[in-house]
């Protein structure tokens, strides 16, 4: 067998057909084309030229495509998830060079305006889509669960250094006003052996809208009717008492500076910072300290009655190891995407999230999703369509 | 007749642009139409601005009209939205720094100007400009870390040991509050009032000073009853420039002054102002009314400002006319 290109007749458009392996049968003929062709001037050379020419064009049009065909996917949302939604861009964007997905960590509440007015096509959010918002999109929006965060209680008070135990009873009295000093029976009862003193406690909360916000009012919400009827859960919440910090720094250096104070904060925000954090009891009466571990327990114990639409509030769950103040962040993704290849970007992203994503959970500090949840939220990535 | 007027008029027609074509040339009608277009569009900036906040603030307007003004609740999850303690902790704070900020920033430009020598003037003056420029965030940082412990362990315990007596300074004490805030926007707005009033104040004619000399005042007394006013009007505007400055602040005043939307007679109890809470619960805003209603406090501080900007135009022209009186 010889490879050879035949120099044939009808040049540009038959030209790959031209580039064709032929038998020895045919190679004397050929060879007489060829060597007719040759003495016949460069007539030959430059139909091979054009043939080439063709061939590599073809080759390069096939890659310039593949670059025009990079699929950009914009997404808007929760400040809360900001940093693994970036990790995960740049660490799917290695593995799949031909999707690129700019993040933006413009608030949840930005980021659930953006996707009902269309201009990005996911968003993020610390707290799930109410009825209200989901009525307003034209097109159905799915939750997807990311990570979990956790808040726990901070506090400072003068000659205290013991991880103190927090009780729903404390926690939610404290944050209604109801309980004002160190040394109430329902703080020091959970606490024998730490010395409290029988100062005014200071409350301090965040004072911009925050999922974090979310989280703790959520759980009071559950554990305490009165703060359900008097405040309620929501990112910004009219508080009854306390002082408002600007940002988990912003809470941080108050409680810090303030004698006798307590506030929140996000676990991952504890943890990066050393800050002293309290114990929070559970609802099997437990007193648990938040770690990933505990905040993925409260995830799994939940898995169970999880909705199909995801869109639950895990806190104050059942189980013994769970830490009661966590919650989901949440991808919020519409049901009709247009552009198949944005479409089939957006899905595998989704799966990519749910399993090699959810490694880079532990090193950010944030709590990985159970696994019951994230095969149910796989089965839920084919309403995508 | 008929041929003489048709050329009469054809050469004022042909003249006419060429008259046009010189002053184009010696730059005066370019010079007018370019900056006629620059004034143009600055005033069309303002006016979309309050076209935007008007329009987007139509869902909160209809609800709740001018009892949006007396209100002083402000709660998203039941969508109650009033603006009274924001209004409230804007003016209270804004009034706190012109308080403080109004004597020694005078004080400094009379010093200035008046009595150290020019060059020790300039380098300060040079000094208090960059005040000016420092970030508010580095402000806020200062204030936080720096001034409000402080407040809480000597300035508040001091102040209510001695004027106890009187409501602003009741309470218990944070250090984060209205009087944070104050003195947090007072050192913000110096400079402006400094700055302004130095320059106004080295622009008064020598003669000014001569004359009350020469009629045997002392120094004091020519600065204070011949200079001073005779800079009145200046001194005065750069006092709205300071206030306009401390109205609209937003950062340094959200980091220290408690964020906390309720009205009290205690200059120790937190607070909360219009910037700030914009500043904090926009970007997490869900719910189209809770927009709507940030956006209208986004039209009161407009509205605020227009409203302090015009008392300080009707002040310099009274001052004015009875300056003319006196003549």
């Amino acid at each position: 067998m010889v490879r050879i290109t035949t120099p044939c007749s009808g040049v540009t458009e038959r030209s790959f057909g031209c580039n064709r392996t032929v038998t020895m049968q045919t190679y004397n003929f050929v060879e007489e084309i060829v060597k007719k062709t040759i003495t016949s001037g460069c007539l030959s050379l430059s139909v091979l030229l054009v043939g080439f020419l063709l061939v590599s064009c073809s080759h390069n049009a096939g890659n310039t495509n593949e670059a025009q065909q990079t699929v950009l996917i914009n997404g808007a949302g929760s400040t809360f998830g900001y940093p693994i939604y970036s990790r995960w861009a740049d660490d799917f964007h290695k593995a799949h060079p031909g999707v690129q997905i700019n993040y933006q960590s413009v608030g949840s509440g930005a980021g659930i305006r953006q996707l009902l007015e269309g201009t990005v096509d996911f968003g993020a959010s610390d707290a799930p889509m109410t009825a209200e918002q989901l009525g307003q999109s034209k097109i159905p929006v799915l939750h997807f669960p990311t990570v979990l965060g956790a808040v726990v209680p901070t506090y400072s008070i003068p000659g205290v250094t013991a991880e103190l135990k927090f009780s729903p009873a404390a926690l939610s009295g404290i944050f209604l006003g109801r309980i004002k000093k160190w040394n109430d029976p329902a703080i020091a009862r959970a606490n024998a052996g730490v010395k409290l003193p029988p100062n005014n406690i200071v409350v301090i909360h965040r004072s911009e809208g925050s999922g974090t916000t979310f989280i703790w009012a959520d759980y009071l919400s559950k554990v305490s009717p009165e703060w359900k009827t008097k405040v309620g859960a929501s990112t910004s919440v009219n508080w009854p008492v306390g002082l408002g910090g600007k940002g988990s720094e912003g809470v941080t250096a108050l409680i810090q500076q303030t004698p006798n104070s307590i506030g929140y904060v996000e676990l991952t925000y504890a943890i990066q910072n050393h800050i002293l954090y309290g114990l929070v009891q559970n609802s099997s009466g437990v007193f648990v300290k938040a770690s990933l571990d505990s905040v993925t327990a409260a995830a799994a114990a939940t898995a169970d009655s999880m909705p199909a639409d995801f869109r639950v509030s895990i806190t104050n769950p059942s189980g013994k190891d769970a830490y009661p103040i966590a919650s989901f962040t949440w991808l919020l993704v519409p049901t009709q995407i247009t552009g198949a290849n944005k479409r089939a970007a957006i899905k595998s992203f989704l799966h990519w999230m749910l399993t090699d994503g959810q490694n880079d959970a532990e090193p950010l500090a944030y709590a990985k999703l159970p696994s019951a949840v994230t095969t149910k939220e796989d089965v839920a990535i084919s309403q995508i369509h | 007749m008929h041929a003489s007027a048709n050329m009469t008029e054809r050469a004022a027609l042909s003249k006419a642009p060429r008259a046009f074509l010189h002053r184009l040339r010696s730059g005066d009608e370019i010079a007018h139409i370019i900056t006629l277009m620059f004034a143009a569009l600055v005033v069309g900036i303002t006016a979309l601005l309050v076209y935007q906040l008007w329009i987007q603030s139509v869902l909160s307007r209809q609800k709740f009209g001018w009892i949006f003004f007396v209100t002083h609740v402000w709660d998203p999850l039941a969508g109650q939205f009033g603006a009274l303690p924001f209004l409230y902790g804007t003016l209270v704070t804004s009034a706190i720094a012109l308080i403080l900020a109004v004597p020694l920033g005078l004080g400094t430009a009379i010093f200035l100007s008046e009595f150290s020598t020019p060059r020790a003037s300039d380098i300060f003056a040079f000094l208090v400009d960059l005040l000016a420029a420092v970030p508010s965030v580095i402000f806020g940082l200062l204030g936080i870390f720096v001034m409000v412990p402080w407040l809480r362990t000597t300035v508040e315990p001091a102040l209510q040991s001695t004027l106890g007596f009187l409501p602003l300074f009741q309470g218990p004490m944070y250090g984060v509050g209205f009087l944070a805030a104050g003195l947090i926007l007072a050192v913000m707005v110096v400079p402006f009032i400094v700055s302004v009033s130095r320059e106004v104040l080295i622009a008064v004619p020598r003669e000014q000073r001569e004359a009350a000399l020469a009629l045997g005042a002392t120094r004091w007394e020519a600065i204070w009853k011949a200079v001073v006013p005779f800079a009145k009007t200046g001194i005065i505007g750069s006092v709205f420039l300071a206030l306009a400055r401390a109205l609209g602040e937003t950062m340094a005043v959200t980091m220290v002054i408690g964020n906390d939307p309720r009205i009290s007679a205690s200059l120790f109890a937190p607070g909360y102002s219009i910037a700030a809470v914009i500043a904090n619960e926009f970007t997490e805003a869900t719910g189209n009314l809770y927009l709507s209603a940030l956006v209208e406090l986004g039209l009161v501080l407009f509205m605020l400002t227009f409203v302090l900007n015009g008392l300080a135009r009707l002040l310099v022209l009274t001052t004015r006319q009875r300056g003319a009186g006196h003549q």
